[in-house]
């Protein structure tokens, strides 16, 4: 920790808001993976290849339409958005009787499945993906140089998060949507269509992961792996949050970019483990995740 | 009805005819990563430049029989392992050709040695290969880290590029390459003034980017591969630290990686290869072949290497007049190689190929004239100084 010494606080102030950047993703992904589990308990494995598929289906909608990033980051979710509620209706809801294992094998396969037909059509190097005119450059904040597209992703992502929040905890809808997941027989019998709200739950997670496979194309490389890379620490971030809870995928997220932001100053070696030490240390001592309410 | 028995005697005869004169059959296999990070760089690709050195050798009307097979290491060493022992043993393979990932290859390199069968590296990158693991089985063809080191460290701290950071990936290949490039940049009165190692592979960069912009280097070294590659130098540009006047140098990067990234992003880079599409009549007309089969992609230095490699290695069977595995490498070594790739070249004892590098830079979008338009030749490192001296690899071969 001697390094500590050699820091100025202008780093330090850097290196916070980069972590900043990075927790928005984490928090748009374990958002979209925290919806699917709390409200349909299946641990979608796929969320990483349906970011992936986000980043690519912009991709091809600017090579082969024309399409812009503005237009993209509306379309996108939709499209890939109603791919997920046709893999929900065709497939997944055949499990909701059998345990989790095997939501979770079926869209680990999927995952794979994905991501290898990418792999053959578009290869491992990447395609590249410019940031928008309209947010290329950036500020000098006096400590550090922040680019506006890096600003434009911290701000997009936590109004969508804000949004989702409020819409599931705070609306009507999110009061129905929660009811269907304690009751489903109670809440049909009250004449609400439960298997169509859990098919576009779905549909609506896997487009938050759209979401964010947009934000990424400009500044990750646009590559059929890019979703493996990430999921592995967005699970430990719902699993830190407490499966299943919005507000704790969220704060977990951005809390732990910082985490991992300071890692990487004072011991960059550890910036990779860091979050799964958490992970271990966090369900040694609640292991309903820090705002998950134990099962009953 | 007699014409069409006429016919199919001559056509019997014609088959008798040819496997008379094929006297030898020699299999050689392609290992390579078809799945992983480098299947782009080698891969099918490198499969499909097996192919044209056998077709353009003519190996058929030589009398030589070759039988290609190909399969995925996955860059694992273990898995690299079992299938050249399975090849060796049991499928009958001469010779094993590209094996990128230095790891696999290391390994690849030791069973060929207990065997006696023949190994022809292009696509790994470890000096090691020829240095104090050199074995009297191993040639490697395209490039080493040595190589990469001295080309484009070298040339850049005499340009006055002397204050280097290095951004390394936190294995085996990135800290040899760090070290390597950090003794060369000393070594011409430079100095290393940081480094950060950083989890491989990793996604975000901008922190270790902030690092080196604070640390005031002149250059700020990649000692990386692949995707972490792409993504540092996307990111390098999206946080101003080129515009702000540092430079990049990516120590290992292939034409595959600056066609992903996109000239936008890439321009102004330096780095080195040893072979590029664009360098002459011959090496145009070859990549154009390549790329018709390749999904209209050009070939990496890998490829050219896969082509090269096999193509000497069938002269050498063509001279011996046969596959006896001591007897080829023996016959490869004294043979001046020449092909229209690398142009003239030899195999030194410790098994290093040796030919000259290039030193390029990549276009700017408005100077790049069309597709894969994207390198302009700084300097030619010539064959005698691009490798590692015979003396210094620590070879025993060498003693």
């Amino acid at each position: 920790m001697f390094e500590l010494l050699g820091i100025s606080p202008q780093v330090l102030f850097g290196q916070l808001l980069l972590g900043l950047i990075n927790g928005s993703f984490y928090a748009l992904l374990s958002l979209g993976l925290a919806v699917i589990f709390g409200l349909l308990n299946i641990i979608n494995f796929s969320h990483g290849a349906q970011y992936m598929m986000g980043a690519f289906v912009a991709w091809m909608l600017l090579t082969y339409t024309g399409i812009n990033y503005w237009w993209a980051l509306a379309l996108v979710p939709i499209i890939v958005g109603a791919f997920g509620v046709g893999i929900e209706r065709l497939m997944i809801s055949k499990l909701y009787h059998l345990d989790h294992l095997y939501g979770l094998l079926l869209t680990f396969g999927l995952a794979l499945i994905i991501q290898g037909v990418f792999r053959n059509e578009y290869g491992v190097s990447g395609l590249p993906y410019s940031i928008p005119a309209e947010l290329s450059g950036g500020q000098n904040l006096g400590f550090m140089f922040l680019p506006n597209y890096r600003a434009w992703v911290i701000f997009a992502s936590a109004i969508v998060c804000f949004c989702t929040w409020f819409a599931i905890e705070r609306t009507r809808l999110g009061a129905y949507l929660r009811a269907a997941t304690e009751n489903p027989t109670l809440v049909g019998a009250f004449g609400i269509n439960v298997p169509r709200m859990i098919t576009l739950t779905y549909g609506f997670g896997v487009a938050l992961a759209a979401f964010a496979g947009v934000l990424a194309a400009p500044i990750y490389s646009v590559n059929p792996n890019m979703g493996a890379d990430l999921i592995i620490v967005v699970f430990a971030v719902v699993v830190i949050g407490g499966m299943g809870s919005i507000l704790g995928a969220i704060l977990t997220g951005f809390g732990l970019g910082i985490v991992e932001g300071l890692t990487r100053v004072f011991y960059p070696e550890a910036s990779a483990v860091v979050i799964f030490v958490i992970m271990a240390i966090v369900l040694l001592f609640k292991p309903a995740g820090l705002f998950g309410r134990a099962a009953s | 009805m007699k014409l069409r028995t006429l016919a199919l005697a001559s056509l019997a005869a014609l088959l008798m005819a040819g496997s008379a004169m094929a006297q030898t059959s020699v299999k050689i296999g392609v290992l390579n990563d078809r799945s992983g990070i480098y299947a782009d760089l080698s891969g099918e690709g490198s499969v499909i430049a097996a192919r044209m050195a056998v077709e353009d050798f003519d190996a058929a009307a030589k009398g030589i029989n070759v039988e290609i097979v190909s399969a995925d290491h996955q860059n694992k060493p273990d898995i690299a392992s079992n299938i050249a022992r399975q090849w060796y043993d049991q499928d009958g393979v001469d010779a094993i050709f590209d094996v990128p990932t230095s790891s696999a290859a290391l390994a690849v390199a030791e069973i060929s040695r207990d065997k006696n069968k023949i190994f022809m590296d292009s696509g790994a990158g470890s000096a090691d290969l020829t240095g104090k693991s050199c074995s009297p089985n191993t040639v490697h063809w395209t490039y080493d880290t040595w190589a990469l080191a001295h080309g484009t460290g070298s040339a850049l701290v005499k340009e006055g590029f002397k204050k280097w950071f290095f951004l390394t990936a936190d294995y085996a290949f990135g800290q040899a390459l760090e070290k390597d490039t950090s003794a060369v940049v000393v070594e011409n009165g430079g100095e290393v003034v940081g480094a950060v190692r950083h989890p491989f592979p990793g996604t975000d960069f901008s922190s270790y980017l902030l690092q080196a912009q604070a640390s005031g280097a002149d250059v700020i070294g990649l000692a990386n591969a692949g995707g972490d590659t792409v993504n540092a130098i996307k990111q390098a540009a999206e946080f101003g630290i080129t515009q702000a006047g540092q430079k990049l140098a990516a120590l290992l990067i292939f034409i595959t990686d600056v066609h992903a990234l996109g000239l936008e992003t890439a321009q102004g880079l330096v780095l080195t290869e040893s072979f590029y599409w664009d360098m002459n009549d011959q090496t145009r007309a070859w990549s154009k072949r390549f790329a018709e089969q390749n999904g209209g992609n050009m070939p990496t230095m890998v490829h050219a290497g896969v082509y090269a490699s096999v193509l000497h290695y069938l002269k050498a069977v063509e001279a011996t007049g046969g596959k006896d595995t001591t007897a080829v490498m023996a016959k490869m070594k004294e043979m001046p190689t020449d092909d229209p790739l690398f142009g003239k070249g030899e195999i030194r004892a410790d098994g290093r190929h040796i030919h000259d590098m290039y030193l390029f830079q990549v276009k700017s979008p408005e100077e790049s004239k069309g597709p894969w338009d994207y390198y302009k030749l700084l300097a030619t490192i010539p064959a005698k100084d691009a490798f590692r001296p015979l003396a210094d690899g620590g070879c025993d071969l060498v003693k």
